[in-house]
């Protein structure tokens, strides 16, 4: 009775792993195998054929070369602009806002409770053509008359920082919260001035936030196709809507797969060597 | 020359409100495009009030199966997430067991996967196997349990860490046996963070468009994907509408939670 009782007891845990992580092995682990196994095969539609065609790896590379760089280079400026934009509204909420702290928070998730499309199409409305964002830009001639803002570069790169900003400012405000204010009344005691202050206490303190919201923001912008697809035009392309075209639309399963493995593989080099930049520790704790 | 001098004191103030409203803009556009009455089949520009869209929500067809699909989708696919997450929660934080640091990078693993990638594997999984899985309802079910359960382990772990492990040993001498101590006292102390998972969990549910995407075939539609096909040659006022309605309902939840803990945080300092 002991012993088996001492025996259900070291089951457990896995009897309460089991359901779980049996799906999350049959419907993310197993399909990431398809995927490698659906890249190194050739032929058309209907009858594929597994060959070991690393050339779809090399292929992909050439020919999409461009969309793989605009993909990178959209959600470099994207999660940069997110940082400057966020980074000093965020410190004000946690250390500036009072009262007012919960009601901020709740408007830096608040675009996450409109429907991803739905929020994304609203900039088309508020960069219309016709709408008053153009009209003022034309007006103080920061725009020529036939000039626009929607199908744009800059209205792709726009939607991708909004759309991805909570991912940001989330990490950010936990970073800066956890500040003990006494260590800026130290610096302050020790003579520093607030600019000392802050780029020698607070920066370095919040550098954990920095990392993490980079790294969330960065990730699903640079696998983005909506943005481009919705605000952009095809000289907007990114990785994400050659993936979704040869996936969904011309059927080029092999294609398409190696593109994501290349994504995939880019995605975890860029973390590499940002990780080399800013330091393991940080990264990882 | 006063507004000035109140800027530069105030900049930093001034510029998180500006933030703010970047954020809100788009949200209060999505509303007030809600009651518009566009004279084109595209609800790009205002040409006035109109209370036609949200009493005819439903005008357009194929909307209302959408919305239909999306809210099935999301409360079947939140339930059967939110138990199993909670159940690996349970086992990470209140055993030791060999591998559990591999379970926590598979854990981890498809919250830094970008979405499209989720969403493609899985295609060529269901592509390759079709004597089993047909595309439709219950590939899309599969796809979103299969990212939900991540954000619940996540989310019930951060509860389960900071929770006194003396109670349950209290019940178990008082002699309740451990499905009794589970259902009495586990239970209720995790309740309110498997209510965290579980909204979080319908809410990525309702608002997910990639993942779906890719494996929902041509038999099952949900609201984000009626969204994207519509776009393409109309946008019709009634998507706003519906939008709408549901950032109201996350609102209103949202609002009630800081509330809560508003109400809570007082009365923590009132017994002080």
């Amino acid at each position: 009775m002991g012993t088996f009782f001492h025996r259900r007891r070291r089951l457990t845990p896995y009897l309460l792993l089991a359901p779980g992580l049996l799906w999350l092995g049959f419907f993310f682990l197993i399909p990431l195998g398809f995927l490698g196994y659906q890249s190194l095969e050739s032929g058309s539609y209907g009858n594929f054929e597994f060959t070991w065609e690393f050339s779809n790896f090399s292929n992909a590379l050439t020919d999409y070369r461009e969309q793989l760089f605009r993909s990178f280079l959209y959600a470099g400026i994207a999660t940069l602009a997110c940082l400057v934009l966020g980074y000093p509204m965020v410190y004000w909420i946690a250390f500036q806002a009072g009262p007012w702290r919960n009601f901020f928070l709740l408007v830096i998730v608040a675009p996450f409770f409109v429907t991803y499309l739905v929020r994304t199409l609203a900039w088309l409305n508020i960069l219309a053509d016709e709408g008053p964002v153009v009209g003022f830009l034309r007006d103080v001639h920061l725009l020529g008359a036939d000039e626009g803002l929607i199908y744009t570069t800059f209205a792709v790169v726009s939607g991708i920082a909004y759309n991805f900003f909570p991912f940001m400012a989330l990490p950010l405000y936990v970073s800066l919260e956890q500040i003990d204010p006494r260590m800026l009344e130290a610096a302050k005691d020790l003579y520093a001035s607030s600019t000392q202050a802050f780029l020698r206490v607070t920066l370095p303190l919040s550098a954990p936030g920095i990392v993490a919201g980079t790294l969330l923001t960065f990730i699903p912008a640079a696998g983005d196709f909506i943005n481009a697809a919705l605000l952009g035009t095809p000289n907007q392309s990114m990785i994400g809507n050659v993936i979704q075209a040869k996936f969904l639309t011309s059927l080029d399963y092999p294609t398409a797969a190696s593109l994501s493995f290349v994504l995939m593989a880019s995605i975890l080099v860029a973390l590499l060597v940002y990780a080399r930049a800013v330091g393991t520790e940080k990264l990882t704790g | 020359m006063t507004a000035w001098r109140f800027v530069t004191r105030h900049w930093l103030t001034v510029y998180a409100i500006a933030a703010a409203v970047f954020l809100v803009l788009p949200i209060a556009v999505v509303i007030l495009f809600s009651f518009n009455a566009p004279k084109s089949n595209f609800n790009y520009v205002w040409q006035g009030f109109t209370l036609d869209n949200w009493i005819h929500w439903d005008a357009i067809i194929g909307i209302r199966e959408a919305v239909v699909t999306s809210l099935e989708i999301g409360l079947l696919a939140t339930v059967v997430a939110t138990v199993l997450g909670t159940l690996i929660a349970l086992a990470i934080v209140r055993h030791h067991f060999v591998g559990r640091s591999t379970t926590n990078l598979i854990v981890f693993l498809p919250m830094s996967t970008p979405e499209i990638v989720l969403g493609a594997s899985l295609l060529t999984l269901f592509i390759n196997a079709t004597a089993v899985f047909q595309l439709g309802f219950w590939t899309i079910f599969i796809a979103h349990v299969m990212f939900i359960i991540s954000f619940v382990v996540v989310t019930v772990k951060a509860r389960l860490i900071g929770f006194d492990r003396h109670l349950e040993e209290a019940a178990m001498d008082l002699g309740a046996n451990e499905l009794t101590t589970f259902r009495k006292v586990t239970l209720p102390l995790i309740a309110p963070a498997m209510v965290a998972a579980a909204l979080l969990g319908f809410a990525l549910s309702i608002d997910d468009f990639v993942i779906t995407y890719f494996n929902a075939g041509s038999q099952a539609q949900t609201f984000p994907m009626f969204v994207w096909a519509t776009s393409q040659r109309a946008l019709p006022p009634q998507i706003n509408v519906v939008a709408s309605a549901i950032f109201l309902v996350a609102l209103a939840i949202g609002l009630a939670n800081v509330f809560w803990q508003y109400r809570s945080a007082k009365r923590l300092r009132g017994a002080q």
